[in-house]
């Protein structure tokens, strides 16, 4: 589904990314973990298409298509979706015509039907009562007076009124309680299915206890250093990063032999 | 150095055509109104159109204002209006009460005051004037202050305008809605209404001022606003100004408020190819409040000033002042927010915003607080921040498949949304959102 080879970026001049391979095929949920501006966020939003970063070298190709060469609008109408790591606020703009406008959008871009309004509201009505928001939500302004939780979970929400093919969830967990976790942990355990992917950032083997990844990657300073099974997450939650890292210096190494 | 006006020939013109216009005054130039406007031409006679070098006009050049010989409404032919015809510019969706001024003179037939409350004055200063002058006497030009001469042109030949009188105790039920309709076909008109508001002691009022254009004529609105907020009154006074793009728009707004009382004013501005507003409070007494909201959207060559002036003499009082705008093209704004607190005034509390998005390269804006702060007790904060539409928002709404048009429409509506929110009339609200796009020729997003 989404192949990304030897990816360089910069931003402000500053190279973030130095080189990432990585390949999610389809049914497949993938953990990216690694410490703080490590490229994390960088990565998922290069891939959702933020024009802030610059791509120096590498690609991209998603379902066939090279994605480098798409607008942000596009790669959401093809199926890509990122959760954003910080929700933005639209005052004056509902969570209705929000996503109403992005959904129908996404079905010109297919030539499909639009939704009518009645349709419209009954999706929303059911994907919202699995995230367990309140009616009252649909009406109000996209993320304006939501608590940290809340504009995580509506993220999930416009995850699964949008049904991507890629979802990449950025940070998803943090910021949410415990039982907030295990219900937006169940609406992407819904929305998993054969013909879609999920890609998790996150710093807490926590979440990975309800979404079971199939691998685990750690992002270290703009490199992907290991790559491994749902256990490696365990084991990065008991010995952190600094075990890994040698490793680096040992391939850095033998590389400049 | 000898200054020399430059626009003496406009002043001149402006000058020697009072003695025709006194003539057609007739038995009205025996009003008392009448000493006055022989007193504003006196006044006129010695006062300058303001330049660029003066301070108060420093952004803001009139002289394509003053190119123009306009003539007062009441000197030209009436246009021909009908009551069908000026539906559509009347905002609706809620129950009001309406007056239409016709190049600032009212029209009876256009109107509709019917089953207004009983003691409720709502009338056009010129019937007033034979009806019961001694109403407007009392009041008008009280509190005058400076003038300049733009504010003096308005005294000398304005014979109309809008009245409101409401008396002690009174809550006006519906909103009273003015239409201005402006232009004429065939002459540079000017429209000089003057206004004149007056709320009693415990009462409350809101009115719509409404300017829209009848034709895409060169006109000139040359409007004064007087208003005065009685103790513990609350005055809810909007402006909406969709004048055309080649008129010229100035209003003058000046407050009065007396103890508790609470004064709104919000004031959207659309049209106008130069458009000036100087909104002036005093806050005379203790415990007042004052609020004003402006939303200014300017395009093309727009360009938009806007002058406010809050004068705390009292302690105890709040003001507080939100203005936004929105320039794209070559449009250029102007704000300059005056708040003065007196040596008396201790424990004010007074808070100002301007914000300003440029949505193109060439859009412009010069904003300036202006804070003079003689009380030792007070909490004053401004700010002024002027910018682009934010981009990680920008960038958000796009990777959920909207179309960049679409999304700045959002961002306009999110950016605009805290002063349209203001709006205490619902279905208002919505129609300025509606105005929002379409001025700025931005594809349209409707709420559910
Ligand atoms: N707009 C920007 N300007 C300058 N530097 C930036 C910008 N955005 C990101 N960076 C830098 O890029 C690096 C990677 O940031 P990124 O947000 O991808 O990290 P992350 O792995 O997601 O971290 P975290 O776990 O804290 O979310 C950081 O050093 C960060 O400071
Ligand atoms: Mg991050």
């Amino acid at each position: 589904m989404l192949t990304i080879k030897n990816l360089h970026a910069t931003i402000e001049g500053k190279e973030i990314l130095k080189g990432i391979d990585l390949e999610i095929k389809a049914g497949e949920v993938h953990a990216i973990m690694g410490p703080n501006g490590s490229g994390k966020s960088t990565l998922a939003n290069i891939v959702a298409g933020n024009e802030a970063y610059e791509v120096t070298k590498g690609e991209i190709i998603f379902e066939g298509k090279e994605l480098l060469e798409m607008n942000p609008e596009d790669r959401a109408r093809e199926g890509v979706f990122l959760a954003f790591q910080y929700p933005v606020e639209i005052p004056g703009v509902s969570n209705a015509t929000f996503l109403k406008t992005a959904i129908n959008e996404i079905k010109k871009y297919h030539n499909q039907a639009e939704l009518t309004p009645k349709e419209f509201l009954s999706l929303m009505k059911e994907k919202s009562k699995i995230l367990g928001m309140e009616e009252a939500l649909i009406s109000r302004s996209v993320n304006v007076g939501f608590s940290g939780g809340e504009k995580k979970r509506n993220e999930i929400l416009q995850m699964l009124m949008l049904n991507p093919k890629l979802a990449l969830l950025d940070e998803t967990d943090s910021g949410l309680d415990i039982d907030a976790l295990k219900i937006v942990s169940n609406g992407v355990n819904l929305f998993k299915a054969k013909d879609n992917a999920v890609l998790v950032v996150t710093h807490y083997q926590r979440l990975l206890n309800y979404i079971q990844p199939d691998f685990v990657h750690v992002l270290y300073n703009g490199r992907i250093i290991k790559s491994g099974g749902k256990e490696l997450a365990l084991e990065l939650e008991d010995k952190g990063y600094d075990w890994i890292k040698p490793e680096l210096v040992e391939s850095e190494t033998v590389y400049r032999s | 150095m000898n200054r020399i006006p430059e626009f003496q020939n406009t002043k001149e013109w402006y000058l020697s055509s009072f003695r025709k216009f006194e003539e057609k005054l007739n038995g009205e130039s025996k009003s008392f109104l009448h000493d006055l406007r022989k007193e504003a031409l006196a006044q006129l006679a010695e006062v300058d159109f303001p330049t660029t070098r003066d301070e108060e006009w420093k952004y803001t050049s009139v002289s394509p204002i003053l190119k123009q010989n306009f003539i007062p409404a009441f000197n030209i032919d009436k246009q021909n209006v009908t009551k069908e015809g000026i539906k559509k510019y009347f905002f609706s969706g809620f129950d009001f009460y309406t007056m239409t001024f016709i190049n600032g003179i009212y029209s009876e037939e256009l109107s509709d005051l019917q089953n207004l409350q009983k003691g409720v004055t709502v009338n056009s200063l010129s019937k007033l004037l034979r009806s019961n002058p001694k109403v407007i006497s009392e009041q008008i030009t009280k509190f005058v202050k400076t003038e300049n001469a733009f504010n003096l042109l308005n005294r000398v030949y304005s014979t109309d305008g809008a009245v409101v009188i409401v008396p002690d105790g009174v809550i006006v039920e519906k909103p009273i809605q003015i239409l201005f309709l402006n232009g004429h076909n065939d002459k540079l008109v000017l429209s000089i209404p003057h206004n004149l508001i007056v709320a009693g002691k415990n009462s409350q009022v809101s009115i719509i001022t409404n300017y829209s254009a009848l034709n895409s004529s060169v006109y000139f609105s040359n409007i004064i606003t007087e208003v005065f907020a009685g103790e513990s009154s609350i005055v809810d006074l909007y402006k909406i100004q969709n004048e055309n793009d080649n008129s010229f728009h100035y209003e003058k707004v000046e407050a009065h408020q007396l103890k508790k009382s609470i004064f709104n004013h919000y004031n959207f501005t659309f049209g106008g190819e130069i458009v000036r507003n100087d909104i002036n409070s005093t806050l005379d007494d203790e415990n007042i409040e004052t609020h004003y909201y402006g939303l200014y959207l300017g395009k093309g060559n727009q360009h938009i000033d806007n002058h406010t002036f809050v004068d705390h003499a009292k302690p105890n009082c709040m003001s507080n002042e939100l203005y936004k705008g929105i320039l794209d093209n070559k449009a250029r704004g102007v704000f300059n927010g005056k708040i003065i607190v007196r040596k008396d005034a201790q424990k004010t509390n007074a808070y100002q915003q301007n914000k300003t998005v440029l949505l193109s390269k060439t859009a412009k804006i010069n904003t300036k607080p202006q804070l003079e702060i003689f009380a030792d007790d007070v909490k004053c904060t401004h700010g002024a921040t002027v910018g682009h539409l934010d981009d990680t928002a920008y960038y958000y709404i796009r990777t959920r498949g909207i179309p960049a048009e679409l999304a700045k429409s959002m961002l306009i509506r999110a950016f605009a949304n805290d002063v349209v929110e203001s709006v205490k009339i619902e279905p208002l609200r919505d129609q300025l959102n509606h105005m929002i796009f379409e001025h700025l020729h931005r594809v349209e997003i409707e709420n559910d």
